[in-house]
C-alpha cells in the first residue's frame, strides 16, 4: 500500500479545502457542493458511519476541549483538541470544517452552521454518493451504538433504528450498546436488520454452551464457540471485500452483563489474527477491512500487532478525525480511522484496488449539516412515524439553558453537571456521581432543554438511581478505577469512556501517575477535605453490578429542571489536573 | 434426603441426556477426602512454601513453554476463565495460582498418562494481580504468568 | 440448592478426547459474610477425579478459589469412540458426586 507523508498532507488538504467556505450560513447553504461534492476515486467506495447513538432527527454536538493522550498517545490523533487538533490536520481555523471538527467558537457556529446529523439528512447523502459511485460500488458499514441513544431507541427496544437502519441500506454492523438490551432482544432485533451483523470477539461462554439458548441463531458457531459472524464477504464492484466484525471488547465490564449472561466479550487480537489468516487463505480477498467498536486507541495498538488488515473503520471513541491514522505492522500498513458520533459525519473512504490488493485511496471525513442537505421524504416519513407516540413527551420544554450545555471531553460537561446537581439536589445528597459517557447532545444558550434532550443525555436501560452511604476511602477508589479506565498508557486496558462525573467534589487528578495513585485532595465543594473513613451521602445511577432501586435519571433531571427553569451553571466540578502542561490534548 | 438428592442428579443427567450420562452419588467418609488434599499447599501464602509442600521444590524457572489464556481485564471477578496450555516434555501436574488472591493457591492438577498438557477452568480473584501457572515435569518447575486486571466497573462510551 | 448434577462432554476429534466438565456446587471460601454479617462455612470441592476406560486421566484439587459451579476442562489422547469417562468429586464436607459419559 502506497500511503506516503505527502499523500497525507495532499488529504489534508482537501480536508482543510472544504474549510475554504465563505464564513456565514447563507453563503455556505448556497455552495453546498464544496462540501458534498466528493470526487470518484477508484473502483470501492465505503462508507462508515459509526455511533449515531439513535440520533434520528438533526442535533448539536460540541466535540471535546480535554481529550488527554497519555503514555505513547501524547500529542498524536486522537488526542488532540481545538486549535492543535486544526493545526495537525492543516484546517483552515474558523471554517465549517473546523467547526465540525473542534469545540472552537461552538455557540456562535452552531448558530451559524445550523445542527448536524438527522438519518432524514444522512440518508440523502448515502444515496447521492452511492449513485454517484454506481450501482453495486459502494458498501455502508455502521460501527454500532446505533440502536441506543434516544427516547424512541429505549422505548422501541431499538427497534426505530433496526428500521431506520434499513431504510438507509446499511450492509454490514457491529455493536456495542446494542447489548445492552436483553440477549433475546439482541438476536430478534439482529434477526429483523436486513445487514450482516459481525463480530469476531464475541464468544458463547464455556458454560453457556453446555446448553446454549440461541442454538438455532443462524450466525452463531458451535464449533469457534463465536455467537455471531465473525465476518462478512461482499462482492463490490468486481472487488471482494472481506469485513470482520470487531465489538466492544470491554462490553460486560462497562454495561452490565446481567442482560447478555451467555457473550463473552475481549479484544482477541490472536482470534483476530486467526480468522484474518483464515479469510485470506480460504476467501482470497482483494480488500480486508475490520469494522471496530475498539475505541481508536486500542485500533491503534491491534492495527500494530495484528496483520494483513488493510483498514481498521473504527467508533466507540467518538473521535471525528478527518485522516486516518497509518499504523505499520509486520506486513506492511493498516489505515485507522475514527469517525465521530451522533450523525454528525460519514466517513467516506473511496479506493483503488486492483490485481488482488489496495493500490490507493482517499478519505473524507464528511460533516452532515442539515441545513445543507435535504431531508430524504421517505426516511423523514419514517422518522416522524416513529416518533408520533412519543412526540408530546419529547417536546415538552423543561427549562431554558442560559449557556451552552454539553458532555463530551474527559470531565465534566455542563450538561453532566446538570444531572449531578440534580442528583444531589432531588436526593438531598452531598456528593453525586455520573458516568462519563461521550454520547449525549448538547443544547445552545437561550434555548428550551427539552425532554428529548434529557433523554439524549441519560437514556440507557439501567437508569435507575441510588442514593447510600459511602465511605471516603470507597469514592476515591471509584474515581481511581474509573481514571485507569481511561489514563492506562496500555491501551489495551483502556475502555473508552471519560472520567466519571461528579457533583459536589473537588479532587486533583494527575492522568499519567498509575492507578491508586492519580487522585488526591478530594474536597467537598465547601473546601472540608474527604476523609477516606467518614460517611458521605452519595446520589448516582448506572450501575452496572446490580440494578439500583431508585427512580430512572430521566425523571429526576426532568424534576430537577421543571423546577429550575432557568439553568446557568454555577460550578463545574472538573479537577485541578497536575503533570498536563503543554498536552495538546487540553484546551489552552 | 439421599432418595432427593439422587433424583435431582438423575435429573441433572437428564438436561445432559444427548450425551448419556449416568450419574451416582455417595457421601464418603471425609478421612479418604483429605489423605490426598494437600491442606498445606492451600494454606500457604508464599509461593516457595506453597510449591515445596505441592510439588516438592521450590525453584522456578520462567518458561514461554507454558500459555496462560485469560482476559486482561476480568469481565467479573468471581469468574475468570484460565486455560493453562503447556508443551513442556514430561510435564505431570499444573498448579493455577492468583497470587493477591487471600488464598493464592486456587488448583492443583495430577495429569495421567497420555493427558495434554492443558486444563481449563474459572476461577475467583478479588483484586487484580497475576495468575501464575506453574509445571511440573520431573521434579522441575517452570512457571508462567499473566496479569488479569480486576475492576469495579466503569462508564462506557 | 446444592443439586450436586455434573454435566460432562467427552469429545473424540484428531486422536485427541476433549472433556468439558460442569458441576453444580456453591463453592464457599469460608470467608465470606451473608447478609447478616455471619460467616459462610466453607463449602468447596476439593477433589476431582477423572477416569478414561478405567484409567486415571487427571486429578484436581482445588480451593474455594475456583468459582461456584465449577468447570473444568481438560483432553486427553487415546480414546475409542464409546469409552467411558468417569468423573467424580468429593468437597470439604465429604458429599460427592460422580458423573460418567461416552467418548462422542
Amino acid at each position: 500500500m502506497k500511503i506516503s507523508r505527502r499523500e497525507f498532507i495532499r488529504l489534508m488538504g482537501l480536508a482543510g479545502a472544504a474549510g475554504m467556505l465563505p464564513g456565514s450560513a447563507f453563503s455556505a447553504m448556497k455552495r453546498p457542493g464544496d462540501l458534498y461534492e466528493i470526487p470518484k476515486f477508484g473502483n470501492v467506495c465505503l462508507l462508515h458511519m459509526t455511533d449515531c447513538h439513535a440520533q434520528l432527527n438533526p442535533i448539536y454536538f460540541r466535540e471535546p476541549s480535554v481529550n488527554l493522550g497519555v503514555g505513547g498517545a501524547l500529542g498524536k490523533a486522537p488526542h488532540l483538541v481545538g486549535e492543535a487538533l486544526l493545526r495537525h490536520f492543516n484546517i483552515a481555523p474558523d471554517s465549517i470544517a473546523a467547526h465540525a471538527l473542534s469545540y472552537l467558537n461552538f455557540d456562535q457556529a452552531a448558530q451559524q452552521y445550523g445542527r448536524v446529523g438527522g438519518f432524514a439528512h444522512l440518508a440523502s447523502l448515502v444515496k447521492r454518493l452511492r449513485t454517484e459511485r454506481g450501482d453495486g460500488n459502494s458498501l455502508l458499514l455502521d460501527g454500532g451504538d446505533t440502536w441506543q441513544g434516544s427516547g424512541t431507541a429505549y422505548w422501541t427496544r431499538g427497534k426505530d433504528m433496526v428500521g431506520a437502519c434499513n431504510l438507509l441500506g446499511v450492509d454490514v454492523m457491529t455493536g456495542h450498546w446494542e447489548f445492552t438490551y436483553l440477549d433475546k432482544e439482541i438476536i430478534e432485533n439482529i434477526g429483523e436488520f436486513e445487514g450482516d451483523f459481525v463480530a469476531q470477539n464475541v464468544g458463547v461462554n464455556e458454560v453457556a454452551l453446555f446448553d446454549y439458548k440461541f442454538a438455532d441463531f443462524a450466525g452463531f458457531s458451535e464449533d469457534d464457540g463465536l455467537a455471531f459472524k465473525p465476518y462478512t464477504m461482499k462482492e463490490i464492484g468486481g472487488v471482494r471485500v472481506a469485513v470482520v466484525g470487531q465489538a466492544f471488547p470491554y462490553t460486560p465490564i462497562a454495561n452490565p452483563q446481567r442482560f447478555i449472561p451467555d457473550w463473552t466479550f475481549g479484544i482477541q487480537d490472536d482470534r483476530m489474527q486467526k480468522i484474518i489468516n483464515r479469510v485470506r487463505e480460504n476467501e482470497q480477498p482483494d480488500l480486508l477491512v475490520v469494522l471496530s467498536h475498539n475505541g481508536m486507541d486500542v485500533d491503534l495498538k491491534m492495527a500494530s500487532r495484528v496483520s494483513g488488515i488493510d483498514v481498521i473503520f473504527g467508533g466507540h471513541t467518538h473521535d471525528g478525525m478527518p485522516a486516518p491514522s497509518v499504523v505499520e505492522n509486520k506486513s506492511g500498513k493498516t489505515l485507522v480511522t475514527n469517525a465521530g458520533s451522533n450523525g454528525k459525519f460519514l466517513g467516506v473512504m473511496d479506493l483503488d484496488v486492483r490485481e488482488g490488493r489496495l493500490q490507493d485511496f482517499r478519505y473524507r471525513l464528511v460533516p452532515v449539516f442539515s441545513n445543507m442537505l435535504p431531508a430524504d421524504a421517505e426516511m423523514q416519513a419514517y422518522i416522524d412515524q416513529v416518533r408520533a407516540p412519543y412526540q408530546e413527551q419529547l417536546e415538552e420544554k423543561l427549562a431554558v439553558a442560559e449557556e451552552t450545555l454539553y458532555r463530551r471531553g474527559n470531565f465534566n460537561g455542563t450538561f453532566d453537571q446538570v444531572i449531578c446537581d440534580a442528583l444531589r439536589s432531588v436526593n438531598d445528597a452531598q456528593i453525586s456521581l455520573s458516568p462519563g459517557f461521550r454520547w449525549g447532545t448538547s443544547v445552545l444558550p437561550g434555548q428550551a432543554i427539552t425532554m428529548d434532550n434529557v433523554m439524549d443525555q441519560t437514556c440507557i436501560t439501567y437508569p435507575e438511581t441510588y442514593r447510600r452511604e459511602m465511605k471516603g476511602s470507597e469514592i476515591k477508589a471509584i474515581l481511581e478505577d474509573v481514571s485507569d479506565n481511561l489514563f492506562n498508557a496500555d491501551p489495551y486496558f483502556q475502555q473508552g469512556g471519560d472520567m466519571v462525573r461528579v457533583g459536589g467534589l473537588d479532587y486533583v487528578c494527575e492522568p499519567n501517575k498509575t492507578i491508586g495513585k492519580r487522585i488526591s485532595s478530594m474536597t467537598l465543594d465547601d473546601g472540608t477535605p474527604v476523609d477516606a473513613d467518614k460517611s458521605y451521602t452519595v446520589a448516582g445511577w448506572a450501575t452496572v453490578g446490580s440494578q439500583s432501586p431508585g427512580r430512572p435519571i430521566w425523571d429526576v433531571v426532568a424534576e430537577y429542571l421543571r423546577d429550575k427553569k432557568q439553568i446557568r451553571i454555577e460550578k463545574l466540578n472538573t479537577p485541578k489536573l497536575v503533570g498536563v502542561e503543554g498536552n495538546p490534548g487540553i484546551a489552552g | 434426603m439421599m432418595n432427593r438428592k439422587r433424583r435431582m442428579l438423575l435429573q441433572g443427567s437428564l438436561t445432559a441426556g444427548a450425551i448419556g450420562v449416568a450419574v451416582g452419588a455417595g457421601l464418603l467418609t471425609p478421612g479418604s477426602v483429605l489423605a490426598a488434599w494437600p491442606e498445606k499447599a492451600f494454606k500457604a501464602k508464599e509461593m516457595p512454601e506453597m510449591l515445596q509442600e505441592l510439588m516438592g521444590a521450590n525453584v522456578v524457572e520462567a518458561s514461554d513453554g507454558i500459555n496462560i489464556k485469560a482476559p486482561d481485564i476480568a469481565e467479573n471477578g468471581a469468574v475468570v476463565p484460565v486455560t493453562v496450555t503447556t508443551d513442556i516434555a514430561g510435564a505431570q501436574s499444573i498448579a493455577l495460582i492468583a497470587v493477591n488472591n487471600p488464598a493464592p493457591l486456587v488448583a492443583s492438577y495430577d495429569l495421567g498418562e497420555g493427558t495434554e498438557g492443558f486444563v481449563s477452568t474459572r476461577i475467583k480473584m478479588g483484586k487484580s494481580g497475576d495468575v501464575v501457572a506453574v509445571v511440573n515435569a520431573g521434579g522441575k518447575l517452570y512457571s508462567a504468568k499473566k496479569e488479569v486486571k480486576v475492576t469495579i466497573g466503569g462508564c462506557g462510551g | 440448592m446444592a443439586t450436586n448434577s455434573i454435566k460432562i462432554r467427552a469429545q473424540l476429534k484428531d486422536g485427541v478426547t476433549t472433556v468439558k466438565a460442569l458441576m453444580t456446587h456453591p463453592m464457599e471460601t469460608g470467608a465470606r459474610k451473608d447478609k447478616d454479617g455471619s460467616m459462610i462455612p466453607a463449602h468447596f470441592i476439593q477433589e476431582v477425579s477423572c477416569e478414561a476406560a478405567g484409567k486415571n486421566v487427571l486429578t484436581a484439587y482445588w480451593s474455594g478459589g475456583v468459582s461456584k459451579n465449577p468447570y473444568l476442562s481438560f483432553k486427553y489422547s487415546g480414546a475409542n469412540k464409546g469409552d467411558v469417562l468417569k468423573l467424580s468429586w468429593t468437597d470439604n464436607k465429604g458429599e460427592s458426586a460422580t458423573a460418567e459419559a461416552e467418548v462422542s
